[in-house]
This record gives C-alpha cells, sequence and structure tokens, in this order.
C-alpha cells in the first residue's frame, strides 16, 4: 500500500483558510489576503492555490506575494467567471478552502541571481509577475538591474498603482508603464507593452526576461524579443490554461505532452520548442 | 501459486458462492451486446463475451463521484468509497488498461480515491473466447495478460483453468472445488493463448506499436487530423468507452438546506468543445481537428511517456463501433500515417 492510502492523504482535499483582507482594486479585480487556518504555508513565486469557495468551486489562481510577506498570502481575482465572482462577494473573517502551492514550474529565483531582470506584463499578468518582483526587492543586493515594464488597457484597469509608484521612486528599479488606450488623466506612454523594449536600460541579451500576460501578448513580445537576439533559455513565460484538479490528473491544462499544472505554470521558453501548443 | 482445471458446472457453484459472500461484478447480457453489471446469479455470467459495451474503468473511476463533502463554513471531509467487491471477466486489454491507469492515478500524486476503490476490488480477469467486431488487441500486444488480476481464468472446453496471481486470489480460489491444472490443461491454455494473440486482430497495424511515440513525432502538421475532423461531431462517444480516458472534470453541487453539499468529479473528454475553454471566452484547443490529434497523440505519445513507454491505446475497438461518422479508429489513422510517412 502506498504512503497517500495509508495516511489516507487526499490529493483534493482544501484546508480552511481566513480572508484577512479584501478590497476592490479596479471595475474587475478584487484584492485578498490570506491565512492558513494552521499557520502553515510556504510557496515560492509563480506557484498557484486552487481556492475554493464552498457550494460554488474551485479556481486556480498565481500567488500575487512574495514569499517574503510572512504568514500571509495575497491573491488578486478578476471577476469573469462562476467561483470568481463569488470570491468577490467574500468579506473579511469568511473561510476559503485552499490546495497548494501548486506548480513545480516556478520562477528561477536562484539562477537569476546576480543577473539583470526584465519584468514584461501585460494587463493582470502583473498579478503572477508581482510575487517575483517584490522577492527580488526584498532581497535587492541578490540581483542585478530591473526592468518593470507594465502594459494595462485602460487608465481606470490600472493595478497597484500605490507599488507602481514607490517601484517608480526607487532609483534602483526601471518602471516603465503605458496605457493601450490614451485618457486625459494619463500623461505617460501610450500603446502596445512591446513598445517600450526598446526603452530598456539594461543589456537585453544578458538579462533575464520574465513574460506574463493575455494569451495573444506572448507572440509579439516573442517577436520584440527576437529583435533583440535575446537567447530562448533566459526568458520565462507564465501560461495560464483551464486547470481542474492541480496536480496532474484531469488533463484539460495539457499542452501537448506537458500539463501546466505540474511543469508550469512558469515555463523557460527554449523548453517550449516541443510544445507547438504553447504559443 | 495455485493453478486449478474448475469444471463448468463447479465453476458455476463457486461464482454463486462468491455473490452470497461479496459483492460480485460480472459481464452480462445487455440485449444484444454485453456490460458488466453487479451480479445476482451465475446464470446471468457471460464469459463467452466479444466485448463489454463500457470498460471496467467505471468501477474504480465512476462517471461521476463524491470526492467530499462540506458544510459552508466549515471543513472539507474526504469521501472514500469502502465497499469491497469482485470484478469477474475481465478481458487481458481492459486489464492492461486498469494496469495504466493504476500507474498514473499513483505517480507524481497520489489519487487516493481511485486507489481506494483499486484496493477493495478483486479481479478475476478472463481470456477472451470469441473476438469482438473490431478488436486489435493483437496489434497492440494486449492479447494476453501477465499481471494485475488476483486470478486468470481461460476457457478450455469443458472446464476452466484458473490461475491465482495474488494471495487474494490464492484465498479465493482455495474456495473453488477444482483439480490441480494437468498438463493437458495448461497446453490447452497455451494454446488459446497462441490463438488470442493472432484473432484478436480486426484491424491489423502495420508497426511495432512501440513506434507509434516515433512515428506520431512527425505526424504533427499530417492532413489526416483535418480531413478526419471535417465529420467529426465532437460527441466524446471515444472518449466515453475508452478504457485508457480518464480526463475529468470537478465542480459543486449544494443540498437543498443551502448549507451543505458535495464536491463530484465527472468524467470528461479531450473530445468535446470547451474541454480547454476558459472564462470569458478563450478556448485554447478550439480546432476540431486539434482535439482529434490531442486524442490520438495522447493514446500514442503523450500518456505513453508518463508509463515507461506503454501505449495507451489497448486495441479494444471500443471507439471503432461507438464513433458515428467512423473516424475514429486508431488503427486507420497510424497506418495511413505509416504508408505516408514511412518506418524508420
Amino acid at each position: 500500500m502506498c504512503q497517500c492510502c495509508a495516511e489516507k492523504k487526499d490529493i483534493y482535499l482544501p484546508q480552511l483558510a481566513t480572508v484577512a483582507d479584501i478590497s476592490q482594486m479596479n471595475v474587475t479585480e478584487k484584492y485578498l489576503r490570506l491565512a492558513m487556518d494552521d499557520g502553515q504555508f510556504d510557496f515560492l513565486p509563480g506557484q498557484f492555490v486552487e481556492i475554493s469557495v464552498a457550494g460554488i468551486g474551485e479556481a486556480p489562481i498565481t500567488i500575487s506575494s512574495s514569499p517574503t510577506l510572512g504568514d500571509s498570502f495575497e491573491l488578486v481575482v478578476r471577476k469573469i467567471g462562476r467561483v470568481s465572482g463569488a470570491i468577490h462577494n467574500l468579506k473579511r473573517g469568511d473561510k476559503v478552502g485552499i490546495r497548494g502551492p501548486l506548480g513545480k514550474g516556478v520562477y528561477p529565483v536562484e539562477e537569476a541571481k546576480g543577473k539583470n531582470l526584465v519584468f514584461i506584463c501585460g494587463g493582470i499578468g502583473m498579478v503572477p509577475q508581482r510575487s517575483f518582483i517584490n522577492y527580488v526587492l526584498d532581497n535587492r543586493g541578490d540581483y542585478g538591474d530591473v526592468a518593470i515594464l507594465q502594459g494595462t488597457k485602460s487608465y481606470d484597469l490600472r493595478l497597484f498603482t500605490s507599488e507602481i509608484d514607490a517601484w517608480s521612486k526607487r532609483g534602483d528599479v526601471q518602471m516603465l508603464e503605458t496605457l493601450d488606450e490614451g485618457d486625459p488623466r494619463w500623461k505617460g506612454n501610450v500603446g502596445v507593452v512591446t513598445k517600450l523594449v526598446a526603452k530598456i536600460e539594461t543589456d537585453l541579451k544578458s538579462a533575464m526576461i520574465l513574460v506574463c500576460g493575455p494569451p495573444i501578448m506572448y507572440k509579439f513580445v516573442l517577436m520584440a524579443l527576437a529583435e533583440h537576439d535575446v537567447p530562448h533559455g533566459n526568458i520565462f513565460l507564465n501560461l495560464e490554461r483551464k486547470m481542474k484538479c492541480g496536480v496532474g490528473k484531469c488533463g484539460h491544462c495539457q499542452i501537448n505532452h506537458a500539463y501546466v499544472c505540474m511543469s508550469g505554470p512558469v515555463f523557460r521558453y527554449s523548453d517550449l520548442a516541443s510544445l507547438p501548443e504553447a504559443i | 501459486m495455485t493453478v486449478k482445471k474448475i469444471a463448468k458446472s463447479d465453476f458455476t457453484s463457486f461464482v454463486d458462492a462468491l455473490i452470497r459472500t461479496e459483492k460480485t461484478i460480472g459481464v452480462q447480457a445487455k440485449g444484444d451486446r454485453f456490460d458488466f453489471a453487479p451480479l445476482e446469479s451465475a446464470k446471468d455470467l457471460r464469459l463467452d463475451y466479444d466485448v463489454t459495451l463500457q470498460p471496467p474503468k467505471k468501477y474504480f473511476l465512476p462517471p461521476s463521484e463524491v470526492l467530499l463533502t462540506f458544510e459552508v463554513g466549515g471543513p472539507y471531509q474526504s469521501q472514500l468509497d469502502g465497499q469491497k467487491f469482485i470484478l469477474l471477466g475481465v478481458h487481458p486489454y481492459d486489464m492492461v488498461a486498469i494496469n495504466q491507469m493504476d500507474e498514473l492515478f499513483q505517480q507524481d500524486n497520489c489519487d487516493v480515491h481511485y486507489v481506494t476503490r483499486r484496493q477493495n476490488a478483486t479481479i478475476i480477469a478472463c481470456d477472451v473466447a470469441k473476438p469482438s467486431d473490431h478488436v486489435f488487441a493483437s496489434s497492440m500486444g494486449t492479447a494476453v495478460v501477465k499481471k494485475g488480476y488476483d486470478i486468470l481464468l481461460t476457457d478450455i472446453g469443458d472446464s476452466f483453468v484458473a490461475e491465482a496471481a495474488t494471495p487474494k486470489g490464492e484465498q479465493l480460489l482455495a474456495k473453488a472445488k477444482g483439480v490441480k491444472a494437468d498438463a493437458q490443461a495448461l497446453k490447452k491454455r497455451e494454446d488459446v493463448w497462441a490463438r488470442n494473440k493472432k484473432s484478436l486482430n480486426k484491424h491489423e497495424l502495420k508497426c511495432d506499436p512501440a513506434y507509434l511515440p516515433k512515428l506520431l513525432a512527425k505526424a504533427y502538421k499530417h492532413p489526416v487530423w483535418e480531413e478526419k475532423a471535417k465529420t467529426c461531431f465532437s460527441c466524446g462517444s471515444c472518449n466515453q468507452v475508452c478504457p485508457t480516458c480518464y480526463c475529468f472534470n470537478v465542480q459543486d453541487d449544494v443540498n437543498w438546506d443551502l448549507k451543505t453539499g458535495q464536491r463530484v468529479r465527472e468524467w470528461d473528454g479531450c473530445l468535446l468543445d470547451g474541454f480547454t475553454k476558459v472564462a470569458p471566452a478563450h478556448e485554447f484547443r478550439k480546432a476540431r481537428a486539434d482535439r482529434f490529434r490531442h486524442r490520438l497523440y495522447r493514446k500514442g505519445a503523450y500518456v505513453p511517456q508518463k508509463i515507461g513507454g506503454q501505449i495507451a491505446c489497448v486495441g479494444c475497438g471500443r471507439c471503432v463501433g461507438a464513433c458515428l461518422p467512423d473516424i475514429a479508429n486508431p488503427v486507420s489513422i497510424y497506418n495511413r500515417l505509416i504508408d505516408d510517412l514511412g518506418i524508420g
């Protein structure tokens, strides 16, 4: 008999967590800070959780906070389906179920040490990237130059505005932001996020590039990086798929032979050569 | 381990004794076809069947099962099915499929729901007595099986040869009236195996199944996927009858009190439109041809990577019979690729 059966350990069994904090970020995004009721929660930047709202269901969401935050962790959820809609109705003190942390493909926390880093984020792609960004900033001496590119559809959909302001003012981060649509309230760049690539001050060829955004964005970012001859081994893409079990069984998140929940969600671009369905 | 020769009349008494002591599921007639169902009497058992409508997978991974129960705001509780049962009449190709499922559900993250049911089961396999219309187990190397069962039965005419393969099987077989199988009986069993290795082959694969991953490695952009998928209804029948399909969906059901409920796992199928759809509208494998290709690649390339190269098509032929537009036959697809792309 295998160990899991001897202990009746159930990979589908969520543990309870309490909503420690919840607030509306913009029209579609909600911020949550969660604390596990049993206190235990260790994760790496890039890992995700399956969050359950009893009676509604379960959804995979990548952790947005850095492990350096402490005992609790943060999620940002867009209201878009049944489970995310129910998450938006939660209140402080409510209980949710959490499975995880899940995912073995995480940000290259160790490999990136001493290297220059470029984060390219499209829309809520900032949410998972923020976990590694804050990890790097909390261990600033371990990493080289840091450039953060954020492209957002419109002014009202901007996220983490005060955090982005703080990063802009640090002096050791090159923060570049753009909006797809211009707005009278916005004095910065207008256009898609790939337009910002040319403005990056660090040497792109030797940098590690971390990318997360909507499915359509990857192709264009990769084209922009190809113009700068960035080696594929230096590019990391955070991929999203439909996912149910999160533990390599249900088959929904499969990209050719790879399960996003097992091999991802963060993939090295050079490893995607055998996965034509990836991009 | 014990190998017995059991006269057919004694075997009937043995099965009736099994039914009295434990839940026993066996192959029975269903109209002019066959299916696994709980047995009430040994006379309903049909070990002369060709193929069952559904594979026995449903007893380990039911079409719908409760994984957890919950009360809003309270802890989730695992629900494990504790009922022991005997599964009687599993053909070798289906046994191979169960062996593959065993590996897949235990590897990486062990699925305690599947494994608990599997451990509760005593499997009495039986060699094929009559080939079905579409079987190609001989081509897939699954016409005979050597592991996974507790007892293996072989019909040698007036009696069965029954071989115990586990302590559980040994214990059960001790209850059957019979004699130690003699050389003549064993020879007859060898003859059945030799016959089945050749005759369960209504569709003949033109290569060793071990070559399929290499064949598929160069077939990703072949026109066959588009051609076949043109008439595909995306109905998922091929998924539904497949003994090695195990994709599933999970959803919550709430009870009338609106406080308690259960998390339910249900079969899903990669051919169904929406299998890869995320809210609000993006679908990663939207084209029918891409979904059609994915199923064949799972059987011949992707799943084999997870189970040491074993091909995840066992040649039962159920998909061939279930597919209305008649495009699902894996052999005709693989052979077409061999014709066009060659071997080697």
